[in-house]
């Protein structure tokens, strides 16, 4: 990992005030086209929809003729739709569940295969690999392990759980959790790979002292190695949580948001109110709601990496 | 990815003094490896089982599937899904439209994202620093707040339904991310190298072609191995800005395959399994460069 070893070296030059004076004083016409560029395409394409979105959810629309302003009323009613209701509810379900189980999962693996021995390459590629499907391509193995005759019940049967199996994707009790299962299966894999980076990073003399004191190992993991891990902890944390916001294309591919609606996100509520009812306007609102809900958490993203910009 | 799309990607603390970095600890090594094979090995066939259930569902026939059930251990082996996923399902198209997307996002973003890169990090541009916060808090946005005004400027500006259109979109929204990396990464060369190149009267151009960017080759290599698997898995953006069946990438298709091959799972488990593969390509060759892409900018 070239990458992290040169950057490990903060501050060689530049950025610091001494050095100031060291950063290039005159500004060639060129480097400002350099920033202006990218800066007029990000401005466009992401900050104006985005204040775009704010002034449409205000507004009454459907895609054709003029937008009609009915001020917070999409807001109003948002609040007794007993839909974004349970998708609310469903989110926070979702985040829990997503953020506890790949976490618990991810961490539980690195420190298990953190030690070289023979055939931890293998493990670590095998639980990472899904990965790199897409969240669709995910989706619809998991439909397949679903079906009724599929890998899942026929599992159950073969364990002698056969009163267990149902339609777990067309089952409103059980269709959002399934989808869950499916998305954890592939996020595992990145907290594990974040997790080994930062337990590489741990001072093996601290555990190897505390063994010595005779400090179990079970206290040595919480003591001595998650206090070491807290810089992971808190990015893997707003990475849940901003990811757990953003997910669509698991629940889209798997269900639908259904059965009557019982797997619905925000997400896949805003997409279908946008794209399928045409409700521009409404949708536009539970996207600001989406926003609000998340900007708190990409704050305290931001401020976390500005601290290690110096 | 999704997140997908996901915000795939960190900052953690990576070793600042290299006698950390060796693995695990010398004092327990091996200990009890029966224990841990044992409970590593089941935990592992657990994993690949959803892989490998669909490898052997897409080989079998239909018939063999519709009369013996999906989960019979398979007694044909032929390729009739992949043919017809490939010739009526149009996934050979689909991924054409992918690719035709992903590598000039790539490209341009990474030009465009160093560029800026460049300007911010040599450069005594005024409030750079907000500029690039600003620029990394764009790409941290949730899509859904960007989905209708991007669908309907694109309409406005006659690129709705265009691969350019979802080029356009995909470069513009990873944009802050690729910037920010690179800008940490070019920060760490040392000034000097370009302050010689600027005695010797090299411009601003040069020391960004002959030098910056050479030096930036791993930063490049991490960031378009995780930019491709990124861009070529995106759904939601496919979905907002195209229309026709026939520009849909593979994601999207896919969803299509599914509603037309409703019962016929062999066909389904072949598109899929093509889908996952340029993606599995893309992560067995560059390994090394996708595993420190996702731990990009974990500088400190």
């Amino acid at each position: 990992m070239s990458i992290t070893k040169v950057a490990a070296q903060p501050n060689t030059v530049g950025g610091a005030p001494p050095k100031r004076r060291r950063i290039t004083r005159k500004i060639p016409v060129l480097v400002w086209i350099f920033l202006a560029v990218p800066a007029a395409i990000e401005a466009a394409w992401v900050f104006w929809p985005a204040v775009n979105s704010f002034v449409l959810s205000t507004e009454k629309w459907n895609g054709a003729g003029a937008p009609l302003s009915i001020g917070f009323k999409n807001y109003s009613d948002l609040f007794s739709d007993d839909i974004f209701r349970q998708a609310l509810r469903n989110n926070v379900i979702w985040a829990i569940g997503f953020g506890l189980f790949s976490v618990a999962g991810g961490l539980g693996l690195a420190v298990a295969l953190n030690r070289t021995r023979r055939g931890v390459g293998l493990y670590r590629s095998a639980i990472y690999l899904p990965m790199v499907f897409s969240l669709a391509v995910t989706g619809l193995f998991w439909r397949l392990l679903y079906q009724p005759d599929g890998a899942v019940n026929t599992t159950l049967d073969g364990l002698g759980l056969g009163s267990w199996a149902t339609q777990w994707l067309a089952n409103p009790d059980t269709a959002i959790y399934a989808v869950l299962v499916a998305a954890v299966w592939r996020q595992v894999g990145y907290v594990m790979v974040l997790y080994l980076a930062g337990l590489k990073g741990c001072d093996p003399t601290l555990d190897d002292a505390g063994a010595v004191d005779g400090a179990s190992p079970w206290q040595r993991f919480w003591r001595i190695t998650m206090p070491q891990l807290r810089g992971v902890n808190m990015v893997v944390f707003a990475v849940t949580v901003i990811d757990s916001l953003r997910t669509f294309d698991i629940v889209w591919t798997m269900t639908g948001g259904g059965p009557y609606h019982s797997s619905e996100l925000l997400s896949t509520y805003m997409f279908q109110q946008a794209f399928t009812s045409l409700n521009l306007g409404y949708a536009s609102a539970i996207a600001v709601v989406i926003f609000v809900i998340a900007i708190g958490f990409i704050l305290t993203y931001l401020v976390r990496t500005s601290r290690q910009e110096d | 990815m999704t997140a997908s799309t996901t915000t795939d990607r960190a900052v953690p603390r990576t070793p600042k003094n290299p006698k950390f970095a060796g693995n695990g600890h010398a004092g327990n090594k091996g200990g009890r490896p029966w224990l841990f094979h044992g409970l590593m090995i089941p935990l592992t066939l657990i994993w690949v089982a959803p892989m490998v259930f669909v490898v052997l569902v897409a080989f079998r026939s239909f018939d063999d599937i519709a009369g013996r059930g999906l989960s019979a251990l398979p007694n044909t082996f032929t390729f009739d899904g992949f043919r017809e996923a490939f010739g009526a399902g149009a996934i050979g198209q689909a991924l054409r439209n992918s690719v035709l997307v992903t590598v000039p996002a790539v490209v341009l973003a990474l030009t465009l994202s160093s560029m800026a890169a460049f300007a911010l990090s040599r450069f005594a541009i005024p409030g750079r620093r907000t500029i690039l916060l600003t620029m990394l808090a764009g790409n941290l946005l949730p899509p859904q707040i960007l989905l209708i005004p991007v669908a309907k400027i694109m309409d406005s500006v006659g690129l709705y339904d265009t691969r350019f259109g979802l080029v356009v979109i995909q470069v513009a929204f990873g944009m802050g991310f690729y910037t920010f990396v690179l800008h940490g990464f070019m920060r760490s060369i040392p000034r000097e190298i370009t302050e010689a190149a600027v005695v010797d009267g090299a411009g601003a151009l040069t020391i960004y072609l002959r030098i910056i960017l050479p030096l930036c080759r791993p930063a490049l290599a991490a960031l378009a191995a995780l930019s491709t698997t990124w861009i070529f898995n995106d759904l939601i953006w496919s979905l907002s800005v195209l229309r026709s069946q026939t520009k849909m990438p593979i994601t999207a298709a896919l969803l299509n395959l599914q509603g037309g091959y409703v019962s016929q799972w062999n066909v389904v488990a072949a598109g899929s399994l093509l889908a996952a593969l340029p993606t599995a390509v893309v992560f067995f060759t560059f390994q090394k460069h996708f595993v420190s892409g996702l731990l990009v900018g974990s500088d400190k």
